[in-house]
């Protein structure tokens, strides 16, 4: 099979302006992946299933990842222009200093796609799809037209990261009901306080425990009082 | 009002039946609990097992699976109840006539398992219904199915018709619906039914 490197070349020669990236994977089984962008993944995507010798016809799995804000410490050398009093002149002098910056680098939903080819026996190839934000911005092209199995998992993705798919035939939550409003896989998420009953806590589910029972006691508290 | 044993089998000997209408009508019911069918997750696979030949649960008159809930007597809660199904298994235990029985069959049904910690699963479905015999296992042999389904018989036969611990259904003080829980916006509401199911006292709760 050919490598990422050269798929990347055969999808910018075929769409052009595709603006394809490469994600090195550094681990040992470097699985590279390569970044779309959304406005032009459904073409790029056409071409991997179409195209004769990739033939990636068999979309096996899609899945997400939630990448909360990041907040990046980097130190910096700067040249700044100060004014100083060289043998009682007064002059400019260029001088670098050393600073340190605090910045922070936005969150984004992420969706993968794994793609094998049964006609060639090869894959897997990684696609993946970054959306803008986690809020307002979470809309990424869907793949369903391309690939008919990624119909349930976008859906799946739908309903457990949030990530809304344009041109998804049929786009509902398909574990959590209708009327749910949270996004359970998302890293913030906040499960329901029904620790009520723990026989044999430990750890996290010990202090969660812990925590209901000093609610309930509050709110008793409270009553009582009143 | 119970016979002397002694005498009984006397009698018997004697060709002389004799019982009381307790015995005759707990023997009748406990002889013919047809489950529902239904199964929610891998314990349904045991439970099918043990309907089967090798372990025949038409031995204690329970083979008979009805599809419908007007027509059976026993729910099996065979496998782990998610919180999207709950309502549904509630609903269905309502539409249920009495006398009905409920068994608990492994580790989730009676407490949520492995799968305790999870956002979309039960932690017990004894938290909405009243359970009659729990079985722990993951899953439970077909032997424990039926070593539980003896137990309820034993449980239906020590019933008595009137007084204290009379079934539900001779009682008309006693509840005959119980609340389906909404599905809330971020847990179902309420998250338990504290007349079914109060909060079980641990070492870690008790004041």
């Amino acid at each position: 099979m050919k490598t990422v490197e050269e798929i990347k070349a055969a999808i910018e020669a075929a769409v052009p302006g595709a603006g394809v990236e490469i994600v090195p994977n550094p681990g040992p089984s470097a699985q590279h992946s390569l970044l779309l962008k959304p406005e032009r993944a459904v073409e790029v995507a056409k071409f991997l299933r179409d195209d004769p010798e990739l033939a990636l016809d068999h979309l096996s799995n899609v899945t997400g990842v939630d990448w909360l804000d990041k907040e990046i410490t980097e130190k910096v050398k700067v040249t700044r222009t100060v004014t100083k009093t060289v043998d009682g002149v007064e002059q400019p002098i260029e001088e670098t200093v050393e600073e340190t910056r605090k910045r922070v680098e936005p969150g984004y939903l992420e969706v993968v796609y794994h793609l094998f080819s049964v006609a060639k026996k090869h894959g897997p190839v990684v696609l993946r799809m970054r959306t803008g934000n986690r809020s307002d911005q979470v809309e990424l092209p869907s793949m369903t037209r391309v690939w008919r199995s990624a119909e349930f998992q976008e859906r799946e993705i739908f309903d457990l990261y949030g990530v809304v798919f344009k041109g998804h035939p049929d786009l509902r939550r398909i574990l959590m009901w209708e009327g749910f409003k949270d996004h359970p896989m998302r890293k913030d998420y906040v499960e329901p306080d029904d620790f009520e009953y723990e026989p044999t806590a430990h750890d996290e589910v010990l202090r969660r425990a812990q925590a209901h029972r000093a609610l309930e006691a509050a709110a008793a508290g409270k009553g009582a009082a009143q | 009002m119970a016979v002397d044993e002694k005498l009984k089998i006397e009698l018997g000997k004697q060709g002389v039946l004799v019982t009381t209408l307790q015995e005759l009508y707990n023997w009748g019911r406990r002889s013919s609990v047809w489950p529902m069918n239904f199964g929610l997750a891998c314990c349904a696979i045991e439970m099918i097992a043990t309907t089967m030949a090798r372990y025949d649960i038409a031995r204690f008159g329970a083979e008979v699976f009805r599809p419908s809930p007007r027509q059976a007597d026993m729910m099996i809660i065979s496998g782990t109840v998610t919180k999207k199904m709950a309502p549904q298994v509630v609903r269905l235990y309502n539409q249920m006539g009495e006398p009905r029985y409920v068994i608990a069959m492994g580790a989730c049904a009676i407490s949520g398992g492995p799968f305790k910690q999870g956002y979309n699963v039960l932690k017990g479905i004894d938290r909405y219904i009243p359970v009659d015999v729990h079985i722990p296992g993951c899953p439970p042999r077909p032997e424990a199915l039926l070593e539980a389904f003896i137990t309820l018989q034993k449980k239906i036969d020590a019933q008595p018709l009137t007084g204290e611990g009379r079934p539900r259904f001779l009682d008309a003080e006693a509840p005959g619906e119980f609340p389906v829980p909404d599905q809330g916006q971020h847990d179902l509401e309420p998250p338990s039914n504290r007349s079914v199911w109060p909060v079980p006292i641990t070492l870690g709760n008790r004041e």
